[in-house]
Protein backbone atom coordinates (compact mmCIF):
# COMPACT_ATOMS: atom_id res chain seq x y z
CA UNK A 1 0.00 0.00 0.00
CA UNK A 2 2.74 2.43 1.08
CA UNK A 3 4.01 2.17 -2.50
CA UNK A 4 0.68 2.93 -4.03
CA UNK A 5 0.97 6.31 -2.03
CA UNK A 6 4.77 6.50 -3.44
CA UNK A 7 3.54 6.33 -6.99
CA UNK A 8 0.27 8.60 -6.56
CA UNK A 9 3.39 11.41 -5.23
CA UNK A 10 5.41 10.95 -8.21
CA UNK A 11 2.41 11.43 -10.74
CA UNK A 12 1.52 14.37 -8.83
CA UNK A 13 4.71 15.56 -9.64
CA UNK A 14 4.09 15.09 -13.22
CA UNK A 15 1.19 16.03 -13.52
CA UNK A 16 2.34 19.80 -11.44
CA UNK A 17 5.67 19.67 -14.26
CA UNK A 18 3.20 19.08 -16.87
CA UNK A 19 0.99 21.68 -16.48
CA UNK A 20 4.19 23.91 -15.04
CA UNK A 21 5.64 23.71 -18.18
CA UNK A 22 2.58 24.18 -20.53
CA UNK A 23 0.84 27.06 -18.81
CA UNK A 24 3.63 29.31 -17.21
CA UNK A 25 3.77 32.10 -18.70
CA UNK A 26 1.37 31.85 -21.59
CA UNK A 27 -0.04 35.04 -21.42
CA UNK A 28 -1.48 35.81 -25.03
CA UNK A 29 -0.14 33.19 -27.33
CA UNK A 30 -2.29 30.79 -26.52
CA UNK A 31 -3.00 29.84 -30.30
CA UNK A 32 0.68 30.02 -31.06
CA UNK A 33 2.55 28.15 -27.91
CA UNK A 34 -0.17 26.24 -26.48
CA UNK A 35 -0.05 23.36 -29.32
CA UNK A 36 3.69 23.94 -29.21
CA UNK A 37 4.18 22.91 -25.62
CA UNK A 38 2.08 20.42 -26.25
CA UNK A 39 3.93 18.62 -28.68
CA UNK A 40 7.18 19.02 -26.62
CA UNK A 41 6.00 17.94 -23.47
CA UNK A 42 4.38 14.50 -25.68
CA UNK A 43 8.14 14.12 -26.96
CA UNK A 44 9.48 14.24 -23.65
CA UNK A 45 7.33 12.23 -21.76
CA UNK A 46 7.63 9.43 -25.01
CA UNK A 47 11.94 9.85 -24.40
CA UNK A 48 11.41 9.56 -20.88
CA UNK A 49 9.06 6.39 -21.12
CA UNK A 50 10.90 4.54 -24.12
CA UNK A 51 14.16 5.43 -21.80
CA UNK A 52 13.45 4.43 -18.56
CA UNK A 53 11.70 1.52 -19.88
CA UNK A 54 14.93 0.34 -22.04
CA UNK A 55 16.88 0.88 -19.30
CA UNK A 56 15.35 -0.91 -16.55
CA UNK A 57 15.09 -4.19 -19.18
CA UNK A 58 18.58 -4.00 -19.86
CA UNK A 59 19.71 -3.74 -16.28
CA UNK A 60 17.59 -6.72 -15.73
CA UNK A 61 19.20 -9.05 -18.55
CA UNK A 62 22.37 -7.96 -17.88
CA UNK A 63 22.17 -7.82 -14.11
CA UNK A 64 23.98 -5.16 -13.67
CA UNK A 65 22.50 -1.98 -12.22
CA UNK A 66 25.11 0.64 -13.67
CA UNK A 67 24.60 -0.56 -17.13
CA UNK A 68 22.94 1.19 -20.01
CA UNK A 69 21.83 -0.02 -23.37
CA UNK A 70 24.09 3.03 -24.68
CA UNK A 71 26.92 0.33 -23.79
CA UNK A 72 25.68 -1.66 -26.93
CA UNK A 73 26.97 0.75 -28.94
CA UNK A 74 23.55 2.27 -30.79
CA UNK A 75 23.91 6.18 -30.03
CA UNK A 76 27.44 5.95 -32.04
CA UNK A 77 26.22 4.38 -34.23
CA UNK A 78 23.64 7.45 -34.98
CA UNK A 79 26.21 9.64 -34.55
CA UNK A 80 27.86 7.75 -36.93
CA UNK A 81 24.39 7.75 -39.53
CA UNK A 82 23.71 11.51 -38.84
CA UNK A 83 27.81 12.16 -39.46
CA UNK A 84 27.76 10.10 -42.88
CA UNK A 85 24.79 11.80 -44.11
CA UNK A 86 26.33 15.35 -43.69
CA UNK A 87 29.75 14.13 -45.10
CA UNK A 88 28.52 12.47 -48.50
CA UNK A 89 25.18 14.79 -48.61
CA UNK A 90 25.88 17.75 -47.41
CA UNK A 91 23.26 19.77 -44.60
CA UNK A 92 21.39 20.59 -47.12
CA UNK A 93 20.52 16.68 -48.49
CA UNK A 94 16.73 15.47 -48.24
CA UNK A 95 18.17 13.58 -45.65
CA UNK A 96 18.68 16.29 -43.34
CA UNK A 97 15.96 18.74 -44.52
CA UNK A 98 12.92 16.49 -44.01
CA UNK A 99 12.87 15.28 -40.63
CA UNK A 100 10.77 12.12 -41.69
CA UNK A 101 13.45 10.56 -43.65
CA UNK A 102 16.11 11.51 -41.01
CA UNK A 103 14.11 9.79 -38.34
CA UNK A 104 13.53 6.44 -40.73
CA UNK A 105 16.93 6.11 -42.32
CA UNK A 106 18.45 6.72 -38.43
CA UNK A 107 16.07 3.99 -36.80
CA UNK A 108 15.93 1.71 -39.82
CA UNK A 109 19.99 1.17 -39.62
CA UNK A 110 19.66 1.43 -35.48
CA UNK A 111 17.76 -1.57 -35.53
CA UNK A 112 18.96 -3.14 -38.67
CA UNK A 113 22.39 -2.83 -36.94
CA UNK A 114 20.99 -4.98 -33.26
CA UNK A 115 19.46 -7.81 -35.23
CA UNK A 116 22.52 -8.26 -36.93
CA UNK A 117 24.86 -7.79 -34.00
CA UNK A 118 22.01 -9.92 -32.21
CA UNK A 119 21.75 -12.96 -34.96
CA UNK A 120 25.22 -13.05 -35.34
CA UNK A 121 27.07 -13.50 -31.99
CA UNK A 122 23.46 -15.67 -30.52
CA UNK A 123 24.30 -18.11 -33.43
CA UNK A 124 27.41 -19.23 -32.07
CA UNK A 125 25.32 -21.08 -29.28
CA UNK A 126 25.80 -20.31 -25.89
CA UNK A 127 28.15 -17.61 -24.95
CA UNK A 128 27.47 -15.65 -21.83
CA UNK A 129 25.98 -11.97 -22.19
CA UNK A 130 29.03 -10.00 -20.87
CA UNK A 131 30.42 -11.39 -24.31
CA UNK A 132 27.91 -9.58 -26.14
CA UNK A 133 28.42 -6.10 -24.14
CA UNK A 134 32.22 -6.69 -24.13
CA UNK A 135 31.93 -6.61 -27.77
CA UNK A 136 29.28 -4.47 -28.29
CA UNK A 137 31.67 -1.76 -26.24
CA UNK A 138 34.70 -2.22 -28.97
CA UNK A 139 32.06 -1.71 -31.28
CA UNK A 140 30.77 0.92 -30.04
CA UNK A 141 34.30 2.95 -29.39
CA UNK A 142 35.16 1.96 -33.15
CA UNK A 143 32.18 3.33 -34.16
CA UNK A 144 33.09 6.47 -32.20
CA UNK A 145 36.45 6.95 -34.17
CA UNK A 146 35.34 6.52 -37.69
CA UNK A 147 32.94 9.04 -36.65
CA UNK A 148 35.40 11.33 -35.31
CA UNK A 149 37.77 11.14 -37.68
CA UNK A 150 34.89 12.00 -40.70
CA UNK A 151 34.03 14.78 -38.42
CA UNK A 152 37.58 16.14 -38.53
CA UNK A 153 37.23 15.98 -42.34
CA UNK A 154 34.27 17.61 -42.67
CA UNK A 155 33.49 21.12 -43.31
CA UNK A 156 33.20 24.15 -40.40
CA UNK A 157 30.26 25.16 -41.69
CA UNK A 158 28.45 21.94 -42.07
CA UNK A 159 29.94 20.83 -38.58
CA UNK A 160 28.00 23.56 -36.83
CA UNK A 161 25.12 22.35 -38.16
CA UNK A 162 25.96 18.59 -37.43
CA UNK A 163 26.42 19.06 -33.88
CA UNK A 164 22.71 20.20 -33.67
CA UNK A 165 22.32 16.58 -33.56
CA UNK A 166 25.12 15.37 -31.03
CA UNK A 167 22.90 16.85 -28.33
CA UNK A 168 19.76 15.92 -27.49
CA UNK A 169 17.56 18.48 -27.84
CA UNK A 170 13.86 18.89 -27.79
CA UNK A 171 14.00 22.68 -29.26
CA UNK A 172 12.71 21.74 -32.75
CA UNK A 173 11.27 18.37 -32.23
CA UNK A 174 9.11 17.20 -35.18
CA UNK A 175 5.35 16.47 -34.95
CA UNK A 176 4.59 13.93 -37.20
CA UNK A 177 7.94 12.05 -36.03
CA UNK A 178 6.22 12.03 -32.65
CA UNK A 179 3.20 10.10 -33.45
CA UNK A 180 4.99 8.13 -35.41
CA UNK A 181 7.45 7.36 -32.22
CA UNK A 182 4.45 7.28 -30.55
CA UNK A 183 2.91 4.28 -32.37
CA UNK A 184 6.01 2.42 -32.15
CA UNK A 185 6.57 2.83 -28.43
CA UNK A 186 2.88 1.98 -27.20
CA UNK A 187 3.17 -1.43 -29.53
CA UNK A 188 6.46 -2.41 -27.84
CA UNK A 189 4.82 -1.52 -24.43
CA UNK A 190 2.12 -3.37 -25.15
CA UNK A 191 4.19 -6.39 -25.96
CA UNK A 192 6.59 -5.78 -23.19
CA UNK A 193 3.54 -5.55 -20.88
CA UNK A 194 3.11 -9.47 -21.00
CA UNK A 195 6.66 -10.33 -20.02
CA UNK A 196 6.42 -8.02 -17.13
CA UNK A 197 6.37 -10.92 -14.62
CA UNK A 198 8.11 -12.81 -16.21
CA UNK A 199 11.48 -10.56 -15.80
CA UNK A 200 10.63 -10.23 -12.32
CA UNK A 201 11.66 -14.02 -12.22
CA UNK A 202 14.66 -13.39 -14.89
CA UNK A 203 16.84 -11.32 -11.51
CA UNK A 204 16.07 -14.50 -10.02
CA UNK A 205 19.33 -15.60 -11.82
CA UNK A 206 19.41 -18.03 -15.00
CA UNK A 207 19.20 -21.61 -13.06
CA UNK A 208 16.27 -20.58 -10.67
CA UNK A 209 14.52 -18.94 -13.60
CA UNK A 210 14.39 -21.82 -15.85
CA UNK A 211 13.26 -23.74 -13.04
CA UNK A 212 10.69 -21.89 -13.08
CA UNK A 213 9.51 -22.08 -16.31
CA UNK A 214 10.61 -18.85 -18.04
CA UNK A 215 12.40 -19.63 -21.34
CA UNK A 216 15.61 -17.44 -20.05
CA UNK A 217 17.73 -17.66 -23.51
CA UNK A 218 15.12 -16.61 -25.80
CA UNK A 219 13.53 -14.03 -23.69
CA UNK A 220 17.31 -12.26 -23.21
CA UNK A 221 17.27 -11.99 -26.76
CA UNK A 222 13.82 -10.90 -27.26
CA UNK A 223 13.83 -8.06 -24.70
CA UNK A 224 17.57 -7.31 -26.23
CA UNK A 225 15.90 -6.35 -29.38
CA UNK A 226 13.06 -4.83 -27.20
CA UNK A 227 15.15 -2.30 -25.35
CA UNK A 228 17.26 -2.00 -28.84
CA UNK A 229 13.89 -0.54 -30.65
CA UNK A 230 12.83 1.73 -27.65
CA UNK A 231 16.73 3.14 -27.70
CA UNK A 232 16.68 3.48 -31.85
CA UNK A 233 12.72 5.13 -31.47
CA UNK A 234 14.25 7.71 -29.04
CA UNK A 235 17.61 8.96 -30.24
CA UNK A 236 16.54 9.48 -33.26
CA UNK A 237 13.63 11.61 -31.89
CA UNK A 238 15.67 13.79 -29.88
CA UNK A 239 19.59 12.74 -30.03
CA UNK A 240 21.68 10.76 -27.56
CA UNK A 241 20.34 10.98 -24.17
CA UNK A 242 20.35 7.00 -23.04
CA UNK A 243 23.01 8.19 -19.72
CA UNK A 244 19.46 9.80 -18.83
CA UNK A 245 18.16 5.93 -17.86
CA UNK A 246 20.81 4.73 -15.37
CA UNK A 247 19.66 7.67 -13.31
CA UNK A 248 15.70 7.20 -13.06
CA UNK A 249 15.76 3.45 -13.07
CA UNK A 250 18.34 3.51 -9.84
CA UNK A 251 16.69 6.28 -8.21
CA UNK A 252 13.09 4.06 -9.17
CA UNK A 253 14.82 0.84 -7.44
CA UNK A 254 16.22 3.24 -4.50
CA UNK A 255 12.82 4.72 -4.30
CA UNK A 256 9.98 1.60 -4.01
CA UNK A 257 12.62 -0.74 -2.98
CA UNK A 258 10.38 -3.94 -4.70
CA UNK A 259 11.46 -6.43 -7.31
CA UNK A 260 8.37 -6.07 -8.76
CA UNK A 261 9.20 -4.99 -12.67
CA UNK A 262 5.57 -3.68 -13.39
CA UNK A 263 6.10 -1.21 -10.54
CA UNK A 264 10.09 -0.06 -10.82
CA UNK A 265 9.60 0.23 -14.79
CA UNK A 266 5.92 2.34 -14.21
CA UNK A 267 7.87 4.57 -11.44
CA UNK A 268 11.15 5.32 -13.28
CA UNK A 269 8.73 6.05 -16.07
CA UNK A 270 7.11 8.56 -14.20
CA UNK A 271 9.98 9.83 -12.71
CA UNK A 272 11.96 10.56 -16.40
CA UNK A 273 9.00 12.32 -17.09
CA UNK A 274 9.20 14.73 -14.44
CA UNK A 275 13.15 15.01 -14.50
CA UNK A 276 12.74 16.03 -18.46
CA UNK A 277 9.37 17.95 -18.57
CA UNK A 278 10.41 19.41 -15.40
CA UNK A 279 14.27 19.82 -16.37
CA UNK A 280 13.11 21.80 -19.70
CA UNK A 281 10.98 24.02 -17.95
CA UNK A 282 14.12 25.21 -15.87
CA UNK A 283 15.98 25.53 -19.20
CA UNK A 284 13.31 27.55 -20.91
CA UNK A 285 12.51 30.18 -17.88
CA UNK A 286 15.24 29.66 -15.33
CA UNK A 287 18.87 29.66 -17.66
CA UNK A 288 16.85 31.47 -20.76
CA UNK A 289 18.05 28.78 -23.20
CA UNK A 290 21.74 29.47 -21.86
CA UNK A 291 21.90 26.18 -21.86
CA UNK A 292 20.66 22.46 -22.48
CA UNK A 293 19.02 19.83 -21.41
CA UNK A 294 21.37 17.10 -21.96
CA UNK A 295 24.40 19.35 -20.34
CA UNK A 296 22.43 19.30 -17.55
CA UNK A 297 21.64 16.00 -17.21
CA UNK A 298 24.53 14.66 -18.26
CA UNK A 299 26.05 16.66 -15.68
CA UNK A 300 23.36 15.48 -13.07
CA UNK A 301 24.06 11.65 -14.13
CA UNK A 302 27.58 12.49 -14.33
CA UNK A 303 27.57 12.83 -10.15
CA UNK A 304 25.25 9.99 -9.41
CA UNK A 305 27.46 7.67 -11.62
CA UNK A 306 30.02 8.73 -9.29
CA UNK A 307 27.83 7.93 -6.12
CA UNK A 308 26.58 4.75 -7.24
CA UNK A 309 30.42 3.34 -8.16
CA UNK A 310 31.33 4.76 -4.54
CA UNK A 311 28.36 3.01 -2.78
CA UNK A 312 28.81 -0.34 -4.90
CA UNK A 313 32.76 -0.44 -4.27
CA UNK A 314 31.87 0.23 -0.08
CA UNK A 315 29.40 -2.40 -0.13
CA UNK A 316 31.42 -4.82 -1.99
CA UNK A 317 34.33 -4.09 -0.28
CA UNK B 1 9.50 -41.26 -15.05
CA UNK B 2 12.80 -39.72 -16.40
CA UNK B 3 14.98 -41.68 -18.18
CA UNK B 4 18.35 -40.57 -19.89
CA UNK B 5 19.59 -42.16 -22.67
CA UNK B 6 23.02 -42.44 -24.43
CA UNK B 7 23.78 -39.28 -23.14
CA UNK B 8 27.41 -36.86 -24.01
CA UNK B 9 28.34 -33.47 -23.46
CA UNK B 10 31.50 -31.66 -24.20
CA UNK B 11 32.95 -28.67 -23.06
CA UNK B 12 35.19 -27.98 -25.79
CA UNK B 13 36.70 -30.93 -26.94
CA UNK B 14 37.06 -32.48 -23.23
CA UNK B 15 34.25 -35.00 -22.48
CA UNK B 16 32.40 -34.14 -19.35
CA UNK B 17 29.51 -36.91 -19.81
CA UNK B 18 29.57 -39.45 -22.08
CA UNK B 19 27.68 -42.00 -23.02
CA UNK B 20 25.45 -42.02 -20.27
CA UNK B 21 22.33 -43.82 -19.69
CA UNK B 22 20.20 -43.65 -16.24
CA UNK B 23 16.60 -44.23 -15.31
CA UNK B 24 15.04 -42.59 -12.25
CA UNK B 25 13.26 -44.96 -10.14
CA UNK B 26 9.91 -42.73 -9.33
CA UNK B 27 9.09 -42.51 -5.45
CA UNK B 28 12.61 -42.68 -3.99
CA UNK B 29 15.51 -41.06 -3.15
CA UNK B 30 18.14 -41.72 -6.14
CA UNK B 31 21.96 -39.89 -5.39
CA UNK B 32 24.61 -39.15 -7.43
CA UNK B 33 28.19 -39.72 -6.22
CA UNK B 34 31.21 -39.79 -7.95
CA UNK B 35 34.57 -37.69 -7.33
CA UNK B 36 34.76 -34.27 -8.13
CA UNK B 37 34.86 -33.60 -12.00
CA UNK B 38 33.12 -37.11 -12.85
CA UNK B 39 30.00 -34.67 -14.21
CA UNK B 40 27.70 -35.40 -11.88
CA UNK B 41 26.19 -31.68 -11.63
CA UNK B 42 26.65 -31.53 -15.17
CA UNK B 43 23.88 -34.67 -15.98
CA UNK B 44 21.36 -33.02 -13.25
CA UNK B 45 22.15 -29.88 -15.12
CA UNK B 46 21.19 -31.56 -18.43
CA UNK B 47 18.30 -33.40 -17.05
CA UNK B 48 16.78 -30.48 -15.49
CA UNK B 49 17.22 -28.43 -19.27
CA UNK B 50 19.53 -26.15 -17.76
CA UNK B 51 22.15 -27.26 -19.93
CA UNK B 52 21.46 -28.78 -23.10
CA UNK B 53 23.01 -32.06 -24.43
CA UNK B 54 25.30 -32.63 -27.28
CA UNK B 55 24.28 -36.32 -27.95
CA UNK B 56 21.24 -38.66 -26.87
CA UNK B 57 17.90 -37.47 -24.99
CA UNK B 58 16.60 -37.33 -21.68
CA UNK B 59 12.88 -37.97 -21.85
CA UNK B 60 10.34 -37.21 -18.95
CA UNK B 61 7.20 -39.39 -19.51
CA UNK B 62 8.50 -40.69 -22.89
CA UNK B 63 8.87 -36.97 -24.00
CA UNK B 64 12.27 -35.16 -24.79
CA UNK B 65 13.14 -32.55 -22.51
CA UNK B 66 13.52 -30.14 -24.63
CA UNK B 67 10.32 -30.65 -26.65
CA UNK B 68 8.29 -29.89 -23.42
CA UNK B 69 6.78 -26.62 -22.97
CA UNK B 70 8.33 -24.90 -20.54
CA UNK B 71 6.03 -23.91 -17.76
CA UNK B 72 4.77 -27.62 -17.88
CA UNK B 73 8.15 -28.92 -17.53
CA UNK B 74 8.07 -26.34 -14.82
CA UNK B 75 5.01 -28.17 -12.55
CA UNK B 76 6.27 -31.37 -13.09
CA UNK B 77 10.27 -31.58 -12.41
CA UNK B 78 12.44 -28.20 -10.47
CA UNK B 79 16.00 -28.24 -9.83
CA UNK B 80 17.98 -26.28 -7.25
CA UNK B 81 21.52 -25.55 -7.97
CA UNK B 82 24.43 -24.94 -5.25
CA UNK B 83 25.07 -21.15 -5.62
CA UNK B 84 22.07 -18.85 -5.80
CA UNK B 85 23.06 -15.75 -6.71
CA UNK B 86 20.38 -12.98 -6.89
CA UNK B 87 20.62 -9.41 -8.12
CA UNK B 88 17.34 -8.58 -6.13
CA UNK B 89 16.42 -8.67 -2.33
CA UNK B 90 13.56 -10.81 -1.36
CA UNK B 91 12.32 -11.78 2.10
CA UNK B 92 11.17 -15.22 2.36
CA UNK B 93 8.36 -15.26 1.39
CA UNK B 94 8.89 -13.74 -1.46
CA UNK B 95 10.76 -16.08 -2.97
CA UNK B 96 8.59 -19.14 -2.18
CA UNK B 97 5.98 -17.09 -3.37
CA UNK B 98 7.49 -17.43 -6.90
CA UNK B 99 7.52 -21.29 -6.52
CA UNK B 100 4.21 -20.62 -7.64
CA UNK B 101 5.22 -18.48 -10.88
CA UNK B 102 4.79 -21.67 -13.60
CA UNK B 103 0.99 -21.72 -12.26
CA UNK B 104 -0.12 -18.14 -11.20
CA UNK B 105 2.46 -16.09 -13.91
CA UNK B 106 2.76 -13.86 -11.32
CA UNK B 107 -0.26 -12.92 -9.92
CA UNK B 108 -0.61 -15.39 -6.57
CA UNK B 109 -4.03 -16.71 -6.42
CA UNK B 110 -6.11 -17.97 -2.99
CA UNK B 111 -4.88 -21.46 -3.86
CA UNK B 112 -1.27 -20.23 -4.42
CA UNK B 113 -0.93 -18.95 -1.04
CA UNK B 114 -1.93 -21.72 0.75
CA UNK B 115 0.70 -23.38 -1.02
CA UNK B 116 2.99 -21.02 -0.19
CA UNK B 117 1.97 -20.95 3.55
CA UNK B 118 2.23 -25.14 3.70
CA UNK B 119 6.08 -24.86 1.67
CA UNK B 120 6.73 -21.96 4.08
CA UNK B 121 5.14 -24.42 7.20
CA UNK B 122 7.13 -27.43 6.27
CA UNK B 123 10.18 -25.61 6.29
CA UNK B 124 10.08 -24.07 9.70
CA UNK B 125 10.30 -20.86 8.34
CA UNK B 126 7.05 -19.32 9.63
CA UNK B 127 8.92 -17.01 12.35
CA UNK B 128 10.98 -15.80 10.01
CA UNK B 129 9.10 -15.51 6.65
CA UNK B 130 9.25 -11.92 6.77
CA UNK B 131 13.12 -11.73 7.08
CA UNK B 132 15.61 -10.74 4.32
CA UNK B 133 17.44 -13.65 2.45
CA UNK B 134 21.09 -11.90 3.34
CA UNK B 135 20.22 -11.57 6.76
CA UNK B 136 19.81 -15.47 6.89
CA UNK B 137 22.47 -18.09 7.84
CA UNK B 138 23.41 -20.57 5.70
CA UNK B 139 21.11 -23.11 6.51
CA UNK B 140 18.20 -20.76 6.81
CA UNK B 141 18.94 -19.80 3.30
CA UNK B 142 19.25 -23.20 2.10
CA UNK B 143 15.77 -24.27 3.80
CA UNK B 144 14.10 -21.02 2.20
CA UNK B 145 15.23 -22.14 -1.63
CA UNK B 146 13.66 -25.95 -0.54
CA UNK B 147 10.62 -24.31 0.71
CA UNK B 148 10.37 -22.39 -2.62
CA UNK B 149 10.66 -25.85 -4.78
CA UNK B 150 8.14 -27.45 -2.59
CA UNK B 151 5.67 -24.41 -3.30
CA UNK B 152 5.90 -24.97 -6.89
CA UNK B 153 4.55 -28.70 -5.88
CA UNK B 154 6.63 -30.88 -8.41
CA UNK B 155 6.53 -34.86 -8.84
CA UNK B 156 10.12 -34.80 -9.42
CA UNK B 157 12.87 -32.48 -7.26
CA UNK B 158 16.16 -32.37 -8.27
CA UNK B 159 18.95 -30.92 -6.09
CA UNK B 160 22.36 -30.13 -6.99
CA UNK B 161 24.51 -30.61 -3.33
CA UNK B 162 22.24 -28.85 -1.02
CA UNK B 163 24.49 -29.90 1.66
CA UNK B 164 27.47 -27.38 0.69
CA UNK B 165 28.19 -25.70 3.44
CA UNK B 166 25.87 -26.35 6.07
CA UNK B 167 27.26 -27.98 9.55
CA UNK B 168 25.84 -31.73 10.43
CA UNK B 169 22.92 -30.14 12.07
CA UNK B 170 21.41 -28.67 8.86
CA UNK B 171 23.08 -31.24 7.10
CA UNK B 172 20.75 -33.75 8.78
CA UNK B 173 18.15 -31.47 8.89
CA UNK B 174 17.67 -31.50 5.46
CA UNK B 175 18.51 -34.86 4.50
CA UNK B 176 15.23 -35.54 6.93
CA UNK B 177 13.16 -33.21 4.92
CA UNK B 178 14.01 -34.94 1.98
CA UNK B 179 13.34 -38.45 3.15
CA UNK B 180 10.00 -36.70 4.11
CA UNK B 181 9.25 -35.54 0.93
CA UNK B 182 9.54 -38.80 -0.55
CA UNK B 183 8.05 -41.07 2.39
CA UNK B 184 4.86 -38.94 3.01
CA UNK B 185 3.97 -36.54 0.00
CA UNK B 186 5.21 -39.53 -2.71
CA UNK B 187 8.07 -37.10 -4.17
CA UNK B 188 11.25 -38.11 -6.20
CA UNK B 189 14.09 -37.06 -5.18
CA UNK B 190 17.39 -36.61 -7.34
CA UNK B 191 20.40 -35.33 -5.15
CA UNK B 192 24.20 -35.00 -5.92
CA UNK B 193 26.11 -35.67 -2.87
CA UNK B 194 29.42 -35.32 -1.75
CA UNK B 195 29.64 -36.89 1.62
CA UNK B 196 29.22 -40.87 0.62
CA UNK B 197 27.53 -41.30 4.12
CA UNK B 198 24.52 -39.23 3.70
CA UNK B 199 23.84 -40.89 0.60
CA UNK B 200 24.24 -44.33 2.30
CA UNK B 201 22.09 -43.40 5.42
CA UNK B 202 19.33 -41.76 3.22
CA UNK B 203 18.94 -42.49 -0.43
CA UNK B 204 17.18 -45.47 -1.84
CA UNK B 205 19.44 -46.24 -5.25
CA UNK B 206 22.60 -44.81 -5.89
CA UNK B 207 24.19 -43.57 -9.53
CA UNK B 208 27.96 -43.68 -9.13
CA UNK B 209 29.79 -41.49 -11.75
CA UNK B 210 33.40 -41.26 -12.65
CA UNK B 211 35.31 -39.81 -15.99
CA UNK B 212 31.94 -39.16 -17.04
CA UNK B 213 30.60 -42.22 -17.18
CA UNK B 214 28.41 -44.68 -15.14
CA UNK B 215 30.58 -46.99 -12.93
CA UNK B 216 27.84 -48.49 -10.86
CA UNK B 217 23.77 -48.36 -10.52
CA UNK B 218 21.80 -49.78 -8.04
CA UNK B 219 19.82 -49.81 -4.83
CA UNK B 220 22.07 -48.49 -1.44
CA UNK B 221 23.37 -51.59 -0.27
CA UNK B 222 24.88 -52.64 -3.81
CA UNK B 223 26.75 -49.90 -3.88
CA UNK B 224 27.75 -48.98 0.01
CA UNK B 225 30.80 -51.95 0.09
CA UNK B 226 34.16 -52.07 -0.17
CA UNK B 227 34.48 -53.82 -3.92
CA UNK B 228 32.08 -51.19 -5.32
CA UNK B 229 33.59 -48.09 -3.62
CA UNK B 230 37.50 -49.08 -4.48
CA UNK B 231 35.88 -49.46 -8.17
CA UNK B 232 34.53 -45.47 -7.75
CA UNK B 233 36.89 -43.78 -5.55
CA UNK B 234 40.05 -45.95 -5.82
CA UNK B 235 40.14 -46.15 -2.61
CA UNK B 236 39.81 -49.19 -0.24
CA UNK B 237 37.38 -48.24 2.04
CA UNK B 238 36.07 -49.97 5.32
CA UNK B 239 32.10 -50.34 5.36
CA UNK B 240 30.55 -50.73 8.91
CA UNK B 241 27.30 -51.18 10.28
CA UNK B 242 26.30 -49.11 12.84
CA UNK B 243 22.40 -48.99 14.20
CA UNK B 244 21.40 -50.71 10.36
CA UNK B 245 22.91 -47.83 8.49
CA UNK B 246 26.29 -48.44 6.50
CA UNK B 247 28.83 -46.39 7.33
CA UNK B 248 32.45 -45.51 5.39
CA UNK B 249 34.96 -45.05 7.52
CA UNK B 250 37.42 -43.53 4.63
CA UNK B 251 39.14 -40.83 6.48
CA UNK B 252 42.16 -42.87 7.46
CA UNK B 253 42.10 -45.37 4.33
Amino acid sequence: MRNRTKMLILLGLAVASILLYVFYGLNGNFHYAFPRRLIKVFAMSLTGIAIAYSTVVFQTITHNRILTPSVMGLDALYMMVQTFIFYFFGSMSIFVINAKYNFLLAVSAMVIFALIFYRVLFKEGKRPIYFLLLVGMIVGTFLGSVTTFFQVLIDPNEFLSLQSKMFASFNNVNSDLVWLAAVVIIITFIYGWRHMNQLDVMSLGRDTAINLGVPYDKLVQRMLILSSVLIAVSTALVGPITFFGLIVANLSYQYFKTYKHSVIIIGSCVMSIVALVGGQWMVERIFNFDTTLSVIINFVGGVYFIYLLLKESRSAG
Amino acid sequence: MIQVKELSKYFGKKPVIQDVSVDVVPGKITSFIGPNGAGKSTLLSMVSRLLNADTGEVLLDKSDVRRWKSDDFAKRVSILKQSNYMNVRLTIRELVSFGRFPYSKGNLKPEDELKVDEAIQYMNLEEIQHNYLDELSGGQRQRAFIAMVIAQDTDYILLDEPLNNLDMKHSVQIMKILRKLVDELGKTVVIVLHDINFASVYSDHIVALKNGRVVKDGPTNDIINPDALKEIYDMDIPVQEQNGCRICVYFNS
